[in-house]
């Protein structure tokens, strides 16, 4: 039988997001895969260099479409880093409900897009539903349900609204209480054992040389969560357990984005309980929105994100635009060297499954 | 975890359960409190400063002239205008907005077949043309963008300042300077109010990029007294600025005078870099005012040549003899008055025209002539008792004042109680400069302060200035008309008030009701009327005079201050009045007048 050459999406169910995967196809066994970034492309580093410091944290949330809020947190990290700006502590603790709460919706989504190439769409249902319920959290606590521009740099922008604490801890109970669920139909089916444990292999050696942060490492048996490895926020104030696996699978991929929710909910209980009160913003610059200078200097900053390790290399030459901002988009080691490296081999079937657990987000490569 | 065939079963059970999606259109979800949906803009309270669109971050926003707005000082004829095809609902617009009139609702949902549709000029109705639309998402403290507060200019106490004339405004250090600078929002809507349209959001912003060479290049593009407004302008540019509308509005004078005073003088001729062609034309200034100031450095620049003629012993009119010197020392004039003579203006002073130097033969000498000999003579209230010498006029006590500064008089009479009868700009500066003169010579002060107006607000001075002169140790008492002086043995003891009900009347004219029942008494040993000026044309031949035309004292001229006689032009406070910033601005108008008039004469 012949090669064949097959376009993976941008458009195909089993792909995430605007990314392509030319795959070389012996039958369905694949030969050759090779990853087709850019359809995302906008310049986001080079437009940040065309506008104002504050004008960016519109442009910002769109790196990362599912998980929007660790580019707000990196970009204003950098800022108040460079310009050596004390974040008041409520605000801190407000970005961590913020930053787990993205998490949790996150791994929620992931959920539902395990469920497109496994065929069971019971998963997809539930996950979006599930998601909404954080979603509408967002909405009231920023205004928006995507791209919620709310955390800046020096702090966030608005104070929590009156009942919002309620409001958290009610859908963390009900998302808790829908943990044995998901647990029953995915994690403990028989079918998505089968056709996951054993699919799409990571070594640990592999992973640490390609750079793989995140749940792909952690699965291989490596410790390694920011959180924990260089705390950040208030992260070393709060209890919580970074859950490993030493199989390297897709299942146990899935299985710790399903521990991390637990932890999630854990912190934040533990963030409401511990939030002061007092003020949730400072200002980092002399004047107005427009005229905001960050001072001469550079900062990298970085945050555990759901699919590893998110940072922003940031550089200001002192004036009212930065000079340079690099992102270090977490899927780039398993979007583009793992596909090439790890797919031939799998069978087609296997390609998606790979994209969602390994967390393949499309912007953030592209950028 | 275990493998479990029967585990995915228990998914059942959701069969019996309410389906968690909702049936749109027929059910409706209600956005947040704090939702970021579609604008809603108050025109009352828009001035259509254009921050929002400045701020956008993806330029959705673009200010269109709407011309069923009239045009008034402090607003611009146009309102946003919103492309929701670009927008990102990020409410910066709506944080930045320098009035609050920019809101978000909670609306969400546009539907319609017309690309047009998605650009729309927000209301107060929203999108959706309804009333009383639910608000979403509005600006708070913790949002603000904008920096409401002002940075504080630094003086030198009341209790020290009083001892003395030391100019007590300190002036911005660099830091300070770029703050402030930081807090503009380029609008220009102070530029339209300017009577000599400076570029001011320009040069706020050289200074906030520590350009102060361009800076320079901006203020004398427009403004050759700097210095001087720099200090005593009345700053009405900072009445209508954007940012007064909620906060405090942007020291443009304060910055203005940053500029100036740090810039050294001998460098202003390099920076400005003036390189006229020189012309043949010769044109006379009458009077060293601001307006003759002014229109000779436009001339100048130009490449006419420019003569001055001053009939007091230093240039400057009422900036040399008038403002006191706490307010605007010499040699903040000096550095103004040096450039033009720089210019190669040439200041004859001590030369009065009509007694020295005749018009006519002026006429005879120059092409055309420019006249601002401002308000020189003092209005009296004309109640029983001024005609004694201890009633006197406040500008010729000003002018002695500042002689004796300077060292080129005798020290004048210091009273030890005066009353002063007048409530503006000019009664507040002898009450002041006295009061500093009594603390120098008796150890305290003891100026009172009697006007018509009922209080402060009704003033005509600056608040400012009162506020400062209250802390001097000035007492003020306003809503007093006189009735006499009271003299006795040939001394003066002081003046009987009655209470004024009414300034003017229901027509706006100046028309004062007194209760003649209500009657106060202020003593003092001294009197000083400020109640206003008037001008003094006893230099203009009857011949032009009567060919000439006069609205309440004032020559009328054209947009260009030309009077009815060609080649005589005026300005300063004999046209339009009453400060300096005016009379500058009738400077630039006369230069290009005259310019105008002197080409066109060539040509024909």
């Amino acid at each position: 039988m012949g090669e064949v050459k097959l376009f993976f999406g941008p458009n195909h169910p089993g792909m995430h997001g605007n990314f392509s995967v030319h795959l070389y196809v012996e039958g369905d066994t694949v030969v050759k895969a090779k990853p087709l970034p850019g359809f995302l492309h906008r310049g986001f580093e080079k437009l940040m260099e065309r506008r104002t410091w504050f004008q960016n944290v519109a442009l910002i949330p769109r790196i990362c479409v599912p998980e929007p809020d660790i580019n707000e947190v990196c970009y204003s990290m950098a800022i108040e880093k460079i310009a050596k700006i004390d974040v008041p502590e409520r605000a801190q603790w407000i970005r961590m409900i913020v930053l787990e709460l993205a998490r949790i919706a996150n791994h929620l989504w992931s959920f539902a897009g395990i469920g497109g190439p496994l065929g069971l769409y019971t998963g997809p249902f539930w996950g979006v539903a599930d998601r909404d319920r954080i979603l509408d959290i967002f909405e009231q606590l920023t205004g928006a349900r995507i791209y919620h521009m709310y955390i800046i740099p020096g702090g966030v922008r608005k104070e929590m609204p009156s009942k919002i604490q309620d409001m958290i801890s009610q859908t963390l109970d009900y998302i808790e209480s829908r943990l044995p669920d998901y647990e029953n139909l995915i994690l403990r089916n028989r079918i998505v054992q089968t056709r996951l444990k054993g699919i799409a292999l990571l070594d640990r050696e592999s992973a640490l040389t390609m750079g793989v942060t995140g749940i792909g490492l952690r699965a291989t048996g490596v410790p390694y969560d920011l959180r924990k490895v260089d705390p950040y926020l208030y992260y070393n104030y709060v209890d919580f357990e970074v859950p490993t696996a030493t199989e390297g699978d897709a299942y146990s991929r899935i299985k710790l984005k399903y521990l991390e929710i637990k932890q999630s909910i854990r912190i934040i209980r533990q963030v409401l309980e511990k939030m002061p009160e007092g003020p949730i913003n400072t200002k980092f610059s002399d004047g107005n929105a427009l005229r905001y200078r960050v001072p001469k200097g550079y900062a990298y900053v970085h945050v555990e994100a759901t699919r590893g390790e998110y940072g922003y290399f940031v550089v200001s030459n002192g004036e009212d635009k930065p000079y340079r901002v690099t992102v270090r988009g977490a899927s780039y080691p398993q979007g583009l060297y793992g596909i090439e490296k790890y797919l031939p081999g799998t069978r087609i079937e296997d390609v998606p499954i790979w994209l969602d657990t390994m967390g393949v987000c499309a912007p953030e490569i592209d950028r | 975890m275990e493998k479990s065939f029967f585990a995915p079963v228990k998914a059942w059970k959701f069969l019996f359960e309410k389906p968690v999606t909702i049936k749109v259109p027929k059910e409706k979800r209600k956005a947040s409190e704090r939702y970021r949906g579609f604008h809603i803009n108050d025109w009352d309270k828009c001035i259509g400063c254009g921050t929002c669109s400045k701020v956008c971050p993806t330029d959705a926003i673009q200010m269109v002239e709407v011309p069923v707005l009239e045009k008034k000082f402090g607003e611009k004829p146009q309102r946003p205008s919103i492309d929701y095809g670009r927008c990102s609902f990020c409410a910066m617009c709506v944080d930045i907005c320098t009035t609050g009139s920019l809101q978000m609702t909670r609306e969400y949902v546009h539907l319609s077949s017309q690309p047009e549709a998605f650009i729309f000029v927000p209301t107060e109705k929203g999108i959706k043309n309804v009333e009383n639309v639910e608000i979403g998402w509005i600006k708070d403290e913790d949002s603000e963008l904008l920096e409401l507060e002002r940075v504080e200019m630094e003086m030198i106490e009341a209790e020290e300042r009083v001892k003395s004339f030391i100019e007590y405004v300190k002036g911005y250090s660099k830091e300070q300077a770029i703050h402030e600078a930081a807090r503009c929002v380029e609008c220009g809507i102070c530029t339209d109010r300017c009577p000599e349209h400076m570029d001011i959001p320009e040069y706020i912003k050289s200074i906030w990029l520590d350009d102060l060479e361009e800076g320079l290049r901006w203020l004398y593009k427009t403004n050759p007294l700097s210095s001087v407004c720099g200090r005593v302008c009345t700053h009405r540019c900072e009445e209508v600025c954007a940012i007064s509308n909620r906060g405090e509005a942007v020291a443009i004078r304060w910055l203005k005078r940053y500029i100036v005073d740090n810039v050294p003088s001998e460098d202003y001729m390099k920076i400005l870099n003036f390189n006229p062609k020189p012309k043949e034309e010769r044109i006379a200034i009458v009077g060293s005012g601001p307006a003759g100031l002014s229109a000779a450095y436009f001339l100048a620049t130009m490449g006419y040549k420019v003569d001055i003629f001053e009939s007091l012993a230093k240039p400057g009119g009422v900036m040399r003899y008038g403002i006191p010197r706490y307010r605007l020392p010499d040699e903040a004039l000096d550095k103004d008055i040096a450039l033009i003579q720089a210019l190669g203006v040439r200041i004859f002073t001590n030369t009065t025209i009509g007694k020295d130097i005749k018009l006519e033969e002026l006429k005879e000498k120059y092409d055309a002539i420019f006249v601002s000999t401002g308000f020189t003579l003092g209005r009296s209230t004309g109640v029983p008792g001024t005609d004694h010498p201890k009633v006197v006029q406040a500008l010729p006590l000003l002018k002695d004042i500042r002689d004796y500064l300077r060292g080129e008089a005798p020290k004048p009479e210091i009273p030890e109680t005066l009353v002063v009868i007048g409530g503006g700009n000019v009664a507040m500066d002898v009450a002041r400069s006295v009061a500093r003169l009594q603390k120098m010579e008796y150890g305290k002060v003891n100026v009172k302060l009697a006007c018509l107006e009922r209080n402060f607000e009704e003033m005509p001075a600056d608040m400012e200035e009162i506020i400062e002169g209250k802390e001097e140790g000035v007492e003020f008492y306003p809503g007093w008309g006189p009735i006499r002086i009271m003299i006795e043995k040939d001394e003066i003891k002081g003046v009987e008030f009655q209470k004024c009900l009414e300034v003017f009347d229901s027509d706006g004219k100046f028309n004062p009701k007194f209760d003649a029942n209500n009657k106060m008494i202020l003593q003092g040993d001294m009197v000083v009327e400020a109640i206003g000026q008037a001008p003094d044309y006893s230099y203009l031949p009857e011949e032009i005079k009567s060919k000439l035309q006069f609205i309440r004292g004032r020559i009328l001229t054209n947009e260009y201050r030309q009077t009815d006689i060609p080649w005589l032009f005026a300005g300063g406070d004999i046209v339009n009045g009453p400060d300096i910033i005016h009379g500058v601005a009738d400077g630039y108008w006369a230069a290009r007048g005259i310019d105008d008039y002197l080409s066109s004469k060539e040509r024909s």
